[in-house]
């Protein structure tokens, strides 16, 4: 999908996500609508996989370490065909399979996550088996800032660079808010590159809401050969819902009945927008 | 008599046996190479061993990840850390995910003897336990270890195996037999009350069967290897068979072997049940045969309590003829 696409597609992933929580009355809106960029490059451009064979063999792999973020990829995972977008509607209701959190009974999830600083071990596991077995199969780890916090996470990190590994794209939706506020309040992170670099990853910054950015940075992933690559990716907690937009309450806020019209108008007139650029480029 | 052989050692020898013709057999060790005794193999496959250096969370996510990717991981760490610093790991990434990884506790119990509460490894059965899906397993000696090993190399799924440090005294009188996950092996027939056992303490049990039958009582011994999932019905025959339970474990008295016997009797076909094992403190140091008598994991202790048991009435309400 090339990028313009890609951007309308995001917008239509927001006003679903939005829809969803907003149905289903619970779910992580801040952090969905931040990462929506992130998961739509990855899952309509730059990993390989087949929707009609989830399991096949050589596929890439995508890991949501940030696991309470799962609203963009359950409406991803439904619109690439997965599984029914009506499933969507069963969202966080008694008995779904689509839980808040990755759930590896729905088709499309490689593993279930959700305890924080689990994520980047398993990718290690994933990227070095497919090392030792010559597969080509590169592997995307999603993680949040707030998460950098678990130590777990800089164990895998020297894992990953003490056995080369560069088959291994580590993401961090660097969105500086967590649930109790800012990042830097809660526990301070930066310098975050500074930190990564030193265990041995190649640090690449980007603005992780910008679609064009996001794929040549995971598409020429990796740079640097015998490195696995840490993409800083500058985000915005709430992105594309103005009111939303780096405030903490969003974190797992669910929108009202106005906030919700309010919000889908807003994305409305940015997919409208991007139509008529792609109508002007026609 | 013991062999010289620990059991740590006969699971390297076995998987070393079996990697040759498995290329997906994988060891994984935290630094514990040594301790584990898996250096050989290390040596021998190279391709089929990941260190993680001394990081327990990161070894279970990672073999849980080398797991996905069709690989048969096999992590080898103590057991007081392995159970402990990873359980969330092994929650999560090994049990929720239903991902095929075996994870051995080495040196468990007190076989870190005068290592100190830190080391000893008294309260892993219960948590391992209480997590859904994920199979515990003690096996006794060199040659129940290795036909275990055997077995869950064939085996698809979470499990959870603890052993000791020190070479192992023998409870097998050979190498016959199958290993059976989940199924008891009765060691000696017996009418009057039955002694369950794990892992090393089974020798314990088997040695007090002897002295009670010296004193004119049949004691049936059960060797319970697989904890999780529990053989009930074993439980429920011994308990309407003999009618007197005792439980010996290298493990707290809360949560282990004893507690998993006493909530099938209790629910199912109520018989005393005594349960001898670690008392709820940081355990005394020292070896781990002076902490086992120190705690009156021993024959004779066995002995006392059994026939206490058998001649109090008030410790034996019901009577077999009850059920």
């Amino acid at each position: 999908m090339e990028t313009g696409a890609l951007k309308r597609k995001a917008a239509q992933i927001r006003m679903d996500l939005l829809r969803m929580i907003h149905r289903a009355g619970t779910g992580h809106t801040g952090g969905s609508l931040s990462n929506t960029d992130i998961l739509t490059s990855l899952y309509y451009r730059v990993m390989k996989i087949d929707p009609a064979n989830p399991k096949w063999a050589e596929r890439d792999r995508f890991i949501a370490s940030k696991g309470h973020a799962v609203e963009s990829l359950w409406c991803i995972l439904a619109d690439r065909g997965f599984f029914p977008k009506e499933e969507l509607e069963t969202f966080s209701r008694f008995g779904t399979r689509l839980i808040g959190h990755p759930n590896n009974k729905v088709p499309g999830i490689e593993m279930n996550t959700g305890a924080l600083g689990h994520g980047l071990a398993i990718s290690v596991g994933m990227a070095l088996a497919a090392k030792r077995d010559g597969r080509s199969s590169r592997v995307f780890c999603l993680m949040g800032d707030g998460e950098q916090a678990e130590g777990s996470v800089w164990e895998a990190a020297m894992a990953g660079a003490h056995y080369r590994l560069d088959n291994l794209v580590g993401i961090i939706d660097r969105n500086r808010l967590q649930i109790s506020g800012p990042t830097e309040d809660v526990m301070g992170l930066d310098p975050l590159d500074d930190k990564w670099s030193a265990f041995g990853w190649h640090v690449v910054p980007v603005d992780g809401n910008d679609v064009d950015a996001l794929v040549n940075v995971f598409e020429a992933a990796p740079e640097v050969s015998g490195k696995p690559t840490l993409v800083l990716a500058h985000t915005v907690k709430g992105k594309g819902v103005s009111f939303a937009e780096h405030v903490p309450k969003w974190h797992h806020h669910v929108p009202n009945d106005k906030e919700l019209a309010l919000a889908l108008s807003e994305l409305s007139a940015e997919l409208g927008s991007l139509e008529q650029i792609k109508g002007g480029q026609a | 008599m013991a062999h010289g052989i620990p059991n740590r050692q006969v699971i390297c020898e076995t998987l070393l046996g079996l990697a040759k013709e498995d290329r997906d057999l994988m060891v994984l060790a935290s630094d514990s190479r040594g301790s584990a005794a898996m250096a050989p193999f290390a040596s021998a496959y190279p391709e089929q061993f990941v260190e993680v250096g001394i990081a327990e969370q990161n070894i279970v996510g990672i073999a849980a990840g080398l797991a996905h990717s069709g690989k048969k991981p096999w992590v080898t760490s103590p057991a007081c850390f392995l159970s402990m610093r990873s359980i969330e790991q092994i929650k999560v990434d090994v049990a929720y995910s239903a991902t095929n990884v075996k994870l051995v506790g080495i040196s468990g119990g007190v076989s870190y003897g005068a290592l100190g509460m830190s080391h000893h490894s008294l309260q892993d059965v219960a948590v391992a336990r209480a997590i859904p899906g994920l199979t515990v397993i003690l096996p006794s000696d060199r040659h129940e270890t290795r036909r275990m090993t055997e077995a869950l190399v064939r085996h698809e799924g979470g499990v959870y195996v603890r052993i000791g440090r020190n070479p192992v005294e023998d409870v097998y009188d050979d190498d016959e037999g199958e290993f059976v996950i989940g199924r008891a092996v009765t060691m000696r027939e017996g009418s009057d009350l039955t002694i369950i056992a794990a892992g090393e303490t089974v020798r314990v049990a088997l040695d007090a069967q002897e002295l009670l039958k010296e004193a004119g009582v049949s004691a049936r011994v059960l060797n319970m290897h697989t904890i999780k999932p529990l053989d009930e019905e074993a439980v429920v025959r011994a308990a309407r068979e003999t009618g007197l339970i005792i439980t010996v474990e290298e493990h707290s008295i809360h949560g282990g072997l004893g507690a998993a016997v006493a909530e099938v009797v209790v629910q199912r076909c109520p018989v005393p049940v005594r349960i001898l094992g670690i008392p709820d403190e940081p355990a005394i140091a020292g070896k781990s045969a002076e902490v086992f008598r120190h705690y009156g994991l021993s024959k004779e202790n066995i002995r006392e309590i059994a026939i206490r048991m058998l001649g109090s009435g008030e410790e034996r309400p019901w009577t077999r003829s009850s059920f």
